[in-house]
């Protein structure tokens, strides 16, 4: 593996998104050749399904049999089908907002399912295929955006930090928490222990994400920089974010960027495995810029259609993460239809599990605002709380006349 | 058994960081030059000779990244002091401390807590330039989530710190930077005795005429006009906060109620500030017991002027005992 993995971007030549400035009339079209990685992408499972060798990469999925790659891809089956399930929960007015996953599903399996036990990860707010990677029950996310809680998992348990929705600010916390395994000794062997910390195209203009950086490359964090580049950060192009790849940026903090195809969970788990083992034998920090595509809104507040064209659209449907598994397994004899259905049928189970819990989640009690704002209690919150609740019994009393 | 040891604020902060350190060896300093340097005011001097590079370190020059990290430090079960090296450089962690840090023991229902200490050296009256002399406390004390604390002698310095770091709630620790070395501060501080908890106001002198309550810095002020009222005949009850979040005020409304008068004292914009809070809160609490309104004698509302004017910016024992003219002639 080659420390340095970058190519010089000349001015057409490679997707315009990431190399230079779009021309005004893309900009006005909102038309941009996104939907190519270039020449750098690292790819083991073509949108079409065929499998592309890999001398550098090959080794890290020679464990992925047959059985194996159908679990992948009934991972993200289940979690597109909870996805849509819980987008349409919010146009049923049941949850306030969802943040979709749709297109990110192999990104976000690949990388989740690479982790192992000891590892930590540090999510934004749309990794629930890396939650559920994890092992976080989805029901746990879904008190977030029903606006019941704030978030609710056993975060040390699953190693799966809460959801951070200030743009970039888990990055550092990603980096501490990756400085502290290195303090405690943590990192050096096959045992090692390793942090991934999840963050978007948008993000990379934060300042945290720059502090990030340095920080990790600074103390030697075992910390994989998993940036799901998916084109869009709301309505602003990855090349309002950047003259430059993405993933070239690592050689400024010198540690090592890949891009990898974010639509093919194969190359993901294989590179994120890569990136992953390099950290917990002390080699880290690494930069992953995983080339993928938003295919619904930002979030459920979200129009699109104000700000990018359907054709793009259709030409990343072609490049879709989940049929190309399905490709390729159909094609190979490694599934038949038998277990298509029945993974089917899981998935629309586990969205019903979903929705059933959704709809009969218990609404919080009033003096939940009270509730773990100091974790050795503050006596001037504590009258306020008092206060507010003898306030509220009036009301009861009140009715009882 | 006593262990008498007479340090300056300085000296007794850099002994209570030791003592923190001795005792639990998850407590890491860090911050910007506070590992070989000691500190820009040698707070932490020879710490990181003794703990090592892992223990006290020396960060990249970005506030937020210390802060951010500090977070994700105490996620992994450390406790962090960070050293801020001036308060005017607060601002670009800001987001670290108000998003994250105080948030996160809320957002996961208690299942993480965040237990670092923020050492913040603020307040005039050193002859700096821009950045270097706010008073910037209130802003912190308005963030749900946080300890704020502000110290203004030698032995609250020991202990305060200590306690600070043990407390499993994130605190701002505000301190008085141009008392650091103050060789008339320095007090005797029996490092086996029992502390007098962090979390809590005191009066430090007792009077009868009025209450002056104040922070950090500004109780010396508060003490220098307190001694000389009493030359005029004027017997002035002080108050040391010592904590600003949560406030402490319960010895506040008593002394008012003693007393009938009060000025809320601090180097600080008086607009929304922590004297704004104790005014309020005082008439709610004292009001029948009031002979004249709360008055306040602070810093303007203005940013912080060049030091050749911080004379007249810094509340001073003149407009001290001004204002406590003012209040008995009301």
């Amino acid at each position: 593996m080659p420390s340095e993995q970058w190519t010089h971007p000349e001015p057409g030549d490679g997707p315009a998104a990431v190399a230079a400035q779009p021309s005004p009339e893309q900009v006005i079209a909102g038309l941009r050749a996104t939907s190519e990685g270039g020449a750098e992408l690292t790819q083991l499972l073509t949108p079409e399904g065929e499998r592309v060798p890999s001398p550098q990469f090959d080794k890290y999925v020679e464990d992925v049999d047959a059985e194996a790659l159908r679990g992948l891809y009934r991972d993200m089956v289940l979690v597109r089908r909870a996805d849509r399930e819980a987008n349409a929960m919010q146009r049923q007015g049941q949850l306030g907002i969802w943040v979709p996953l749709l297109g990110q599903e192999a990104a976000q399996i690949g990388s989740g399912r690479a982790l192992k036990k000891n590892d930590m990860a540090f999510p934004s707010y749309r990794e629930h295929g890396v939650a559920y990677a994890r092992g976080v029950d989805m029901k746990d996310l879904l008190g977030i955006f029903r606006c019941t809680d704030h978030s609710g998992w056993d975060y040390q348990g699953h190693g799966f930090h809460p959801y951070t929705i200030v743009i970039g600010n888990q990055v550092l916390n990603a980096a501490g928490y990756a400085m502290g395994q290195k303090f405690e000794g943590k990192v050096g062997d096959d045992d090692g222990e390793a942090t991934i910390c999840y963050f978007g195209d948008g993000a990379t203009s934060q300042g945290d994400v720059h502090e990030g950086f340095v920080w990790a490359a600074v103390y030697d964090a075992p910390l994989v920089f998993f940036c799901q580049n998916n084109q869009w950060a709301i309505s602003e192009p990855t090349e309002r974010q950047s003259r430059l790849p993405l993933y070239q940026r690592a050689r400024g903090y010198g540690f090592p960027g890949i891009r990898v195809d974010g639509n093919d969970v194969l190359a993901c788990l294989a590179v994120s495995r890569w990136a992953l083992d390099e950290c917990r034998h002390g080699n880290g920090p690494v930069l992953i810029e995983a080339f993928t595509y938003r295919m619904d809104a930002h979030t459920t507040t979200d129009d699109p259609t104000r700000y990018r064209l359907s054709d793009e659209l259709e030409e990343w449907k072609l490049k879709d993460p989940i049929e190309r598994v399905r490709a390729y397994l159909a094609r190979g004899g490694y599934a038949d239809q038998a277990f298509f259905d029945s993974v089917q049928a899981d998935a629309d189970a586990f969205a019903a599990d979903l929705r059933e819990y959704t709809f009969n989640m218990p609404e919080p009690p009033p003096d939940r605002i009270f509730s773990n704002v100091y974790a050795e209690g503050n006596p001037v919150l504590e009258a306020q709380r008092e206060e507010f609740l003898s306030y509220l019994d009036g009301f009861v009393s009140a009715g009882e006349h | 058994m006593t262990d008498l040891q007479k340090l300056t604020i300085g000296k007794a902060l850099n002994l209570g960081l030791r003592r923190a350190m001795e005792e639990d060896p998850k407590v890491l300093i860090m911050g910007e030059d506070v590992g070989k340097l000691g500190g820009v005011f040698r707070i932490t001097d020879g710490l990181q000779k003794d703990f090592g590079e892992q223990r006290v370190l020396d960060t990249p020059l970005a506030e937020s990244g210390i802060i951010g990290t500090a977070v994700g430090l105490a996620v992994r079960g450390f406790r962090p002091v960070c050293e801020i090296q001036f308060e005017g450089f607060i601002f670009p962690g800001f987001d670290q401390i108000s998003s994250q840090l105080a948030k996160l023991h809320y957002r996961t229902q208690g299942k993480i807590k965040m237990p670092v200490v923020i050492r913040v050296p603020f307040g005039g009256g050193i002859g700096a330039v821009e950045h270097h002399s706010e008073s910037p406390e209130s802003l912190f004390a308005h963030i749900p989530g946080l300890k704020v604390v502000s110290i203004s002698n030698a032995v609250d310095a020991y202990w305060g710190i200590q306690q600070a770091i043990k407390s499993d709630d994130p605190v701002l620790f505000f301190e008085p930077k141009r008392l650091y070395h103050s060789g008339a501060l320095r007090a005797e501080i029996d490092t086996a005795g029992t502390p007098v908890p962090c979390f809590s106001s005191q009066v430090v002198r007792e009077g009868t005429t009025a209450t002056v309550v104040a922070y950090g810095p500004s109780v010396k002020v508060a003490l220098d006009a307190a001694a000389a009222a009493e030359d005029e005949g004027k017997s002035l009850e002080v108050i040391d906060l010592r904590t600003l979040s949560p406030l402490d005020l319960g010895p506040v409304f008593e002394s008012v109620r003693k007393t009938g008068r009060l000025i809320a004292l601090s180097e600080a914009p008086s607009e929304s500030s922590l004297t704004s809070e104790i005014a309020a809160r005082v008439q709610q609490e004292c009001f029948y017991s009031l002979e004249s309104p709360v008055l306040r004698v602070t810093g303007f509302d203005t940013p912080y002027p060049p030091a050749k004017l911080e004379e007249h910016y810094l509340p001073d024992l003149d407009r001290v005992l001004h204002a406590v003219d003012r209040s008995l002639a009301w």
